[in-house]
């Protein structure tokens, strides 16, 4: 198999978008993603397109987005399709292309994710995203996504000490790294006494599905972000203004579509299983990771998720938290770009926003005060559904 | 100051209304907005906050502000009866305005929620002090609302479970029009004040003099690149 880079990544701002076409935005991070790599002018020698979108059907009344960003683009005849895997269909997308230029099928793939969700109502979003659920057996039952949320967080708490409080301390955390993202939807921090704390706290943080309060939970979003591949043993390896940062392992799993099928709902081992298989292919072990953005879509999942993919033990993630491990400046920075809970949620976007703060960081080109210092392998986990499909990516600074 | 005879009859007749008592919000940013009622002389800084509102049509704050700026003028200069103006400040920065009427004793009439300061439910704790004026401090029965917006639909109607009068239009008609009438009744109010209504009392006077001189904000989120 071919090695394979990023040589270039564009990124909307997050956040309300709802006045722009789904295209445009897409459009628009994949042209930032182009200027990067300084190949805007010969993008039409790009050898394929994969665009990753969750529910532009449902969200915009629109079909075939991928053809859509071609025309967009003024890239005809560049063949375009389009990934769905879920809330993991950006890093899905991802990995079809890598699978596309390590093939040797193509030299030179662009990617990008996209989603316009604010269209709708924010209600009407979240039942648009629970229609990723079993049909019968759970969207029918009434449970959202936000309703997982809460039952397995309140599982987590019973069963490993969990507090409300632990989970504000991850909001912290994350606003605090959001704040400083040019990208990302709320830029603005957020204080422990406010959220949990103070004597206000109780209606300044509310609930959302209890115990998962408002600053547990990811807004919804509007965005796009693109990654620009390349075969690195390929002449046309040189074409490119930037040094690629490399994919080093990418891969990943599916759990049972029921969460209710699971022998143990807090195990969440499409999650494992992608890690380990992606460790695999890097070569590498959790300890090798410099810092991580994982899918905290409800901030209980960048616990889980952590644990999942060998940082932390089963049931102590959070008392690393505590100790500051996972902040900007601790041992493993854990989402740097501020996460999904500050620099939002666009469905389809957010796994290639993922591999964008890979790539910055590693680039070394985050914003003071949130850069990781000499970072060398960035690992992200992209999770869809509860977790039934889920990505995990390796990039490395070579 | 002498009133001539012509602008006394013009004038609503006015019930004596008890002040509300000011509160402190620490909000998820960790400012605190003092929420409290607007003086007369405020009126500067309160229409000033609201007048480039007005070209603002996304989330419907053209018609909010307009219909605001009217109400408010129209208190400052004795145009209606027994209204009241709270608003929260952060620094003595305005963040937000709500306007409201006490109608009868037993009935309050909600007007409009301006919010400037974006992403913190200053919208949502100013609306809160408002109901907790009508139902805790006016001692109000019920409050008729309605919405102007999805989010004020959403934040009001939904997040409160108003009671859906519309059906006796036009018995029960909400002063700003046709438009459908919802009712926060008292026991609707007590099942939710606890998770939406908060604040500190008594403020210090460290924050009370924060607030004292209100200031028309410096940037509005609605309006890119406006700086004052």
């Amino acid at each position: 198999m071919s090695r394979v880079g990023v040589v270039g990544i564009g990124h909307t701002k997050f956040g309300n978008l709802s006045q722009y076409d789904l295209g445009d935005v897409m459009a628009y991070a994949a042209t930032d993603a182009l200027k990067d790599a300084g190949f805007l002018e010969r993008r039409k020698e790009i050898d394929q397109v994969i665009v990753g979108n969750m529910a532009s059907g449902l969200f915009c009344h629109q079909s075939a987005v991928a053809s859509s960003v071609i025309s967009k683009m003024d890239m005809e005849p560049v063949p375009a399709e389009l990934v769905e895997n879920g809330p993991a269909s950006g890093a899905s997308a991802i990995k079809i292309g890598y699978m596309a230029v390590a093939s040797g099928m193509a030299d030179i793939v662009l990617v990008i994710g996209g989603e316009v969700m604010r269209k709708v109502t924010g209600w009407t979003g979240t039942e648009y995203v629970a229609t990723m659920l079993h049909p019968e057996a759970e969207y029918d039952m009434g449970l959202t996504l936000p309703g997982f949320g809460g039952m397995f967080t309140r599982m987590y708490m019973e069963k490993y000490g969990l507090t409300e409080r632990d989970l504000a301390l991850l909001a912290v955390k994350n606003h605090a790294n959001g704040a400083k993202n040019k990208y990302a939807h709320i830029q603005a921090e957020c204080t422990i006494e406010a959220i949990a704390d103070g004597p206000e706290a109780n209606v300044v943080n509310t609930y959302v599905a209890e115990p998962l309060r408002m600053y547990s939970t990811c807004p919804v979003s509007d965005g796009a972000a693109a990654l620009l591949l390349v075969n690195m043993d390929s002449p046309k390896a040189k074409l490119f203004s930037k040094k690629p940062v490399r994919i080093a392992g990418i891969a990943s799993a599916t759990d049972t579509h029921c969460v209710h099928n699971r022998k143990d709902p807090l195990k969440l081992e499409a999650v494992r299983i992608a890690a380990e298989k992606a460790y695999a292919m890097a070569g590498l072990s959790p300890k090798d990771i410099s810092f991580a953005e994982l899918h905290d879509a409800f901030s209980i999942l960048e616990l889980a998720i952590s644990e999942e993919v060998g940082f932390f033990e089963r049931g102590k993630s959070f008392l690393a938290v505590r100790k500051g491990e996972t902040a900007i400046d601790g041992r493993l920075p854990i989402n740097t770009s501020g996460g999904l809970k500050s620099k939002g949620h666009p469905v389809g976007a957010t796994g290639t926003s993922q591999a964008v703060e890979l790539v910055r960081q590693l680039r070394g080109e985050a914003e003071q005060g949130r850069q990781v210092a000499d970072p060398k392998y960035g690992m992200a986990v992209n999770f869809g559904g509860f977790g039934n499909n889920v990505v995990a990516m390796i990039f490395a600074k070579d | 100051m002498a009133i001539d005879t012509m602008e006394q009859k013009l004038r609503p007749p006015e019930i004596p209304l008890k002040p509300y008592p000011p509160k402190v919000i620490t909000l998820a940013s960790g400012e605190k907005m003092v929420v409290r009622e607007a003086k007369r002389e405020e009126v500067g800084a309160l229409l000033g906050t609201i007048y480039p509102l007005i070209g603002v049509p996304a989330d419907f704050y053209d018609i909010v502000a307009v219909r605001m700026y009217s109400e408010i003028l129209g208190w400052y200069r004795h145009r209606v009866a027994n209204e009241f103006v709270l608003v929260g400040a952060i620094d003595g920065e305005i963040a937000g305005i709500v306007t409201s009427r006490h109608v009868t004793p037993k009935l309050g009439m909600s007007l409009h929620t301006l919010t400037i300061k974006r992403g913190l439910r200053v919208g949502a704790q100013l609306f809160a002090a408002k109901m907790e004026h009508h139902l805790d401090i006016l001692g109000e029965e019920e409050v008729y609302i309605v919405a102007e917006s999805p989010n004020g639909f959403k934040r009001w109607m939904i997040e409160y479970e108003l009671e859906d009068r519309s059906p006796q239009f036009p018995e029960v008609r909400h002063e700003l029009g046709g438009v459908p009438t919802y009712v926060l009744t008292r026991s609707l109010w007590e099942a939710v004040r606890d998770v939406k209504c908060t604040g500190t009392r008594p403020v210090s006077d460290t924050d009370l003099k924060a607030s004292a001189k209100l200031s028309m904000p410096r940037e509005y989120p609605q309006i890119p690149g406006f700086k004052r």
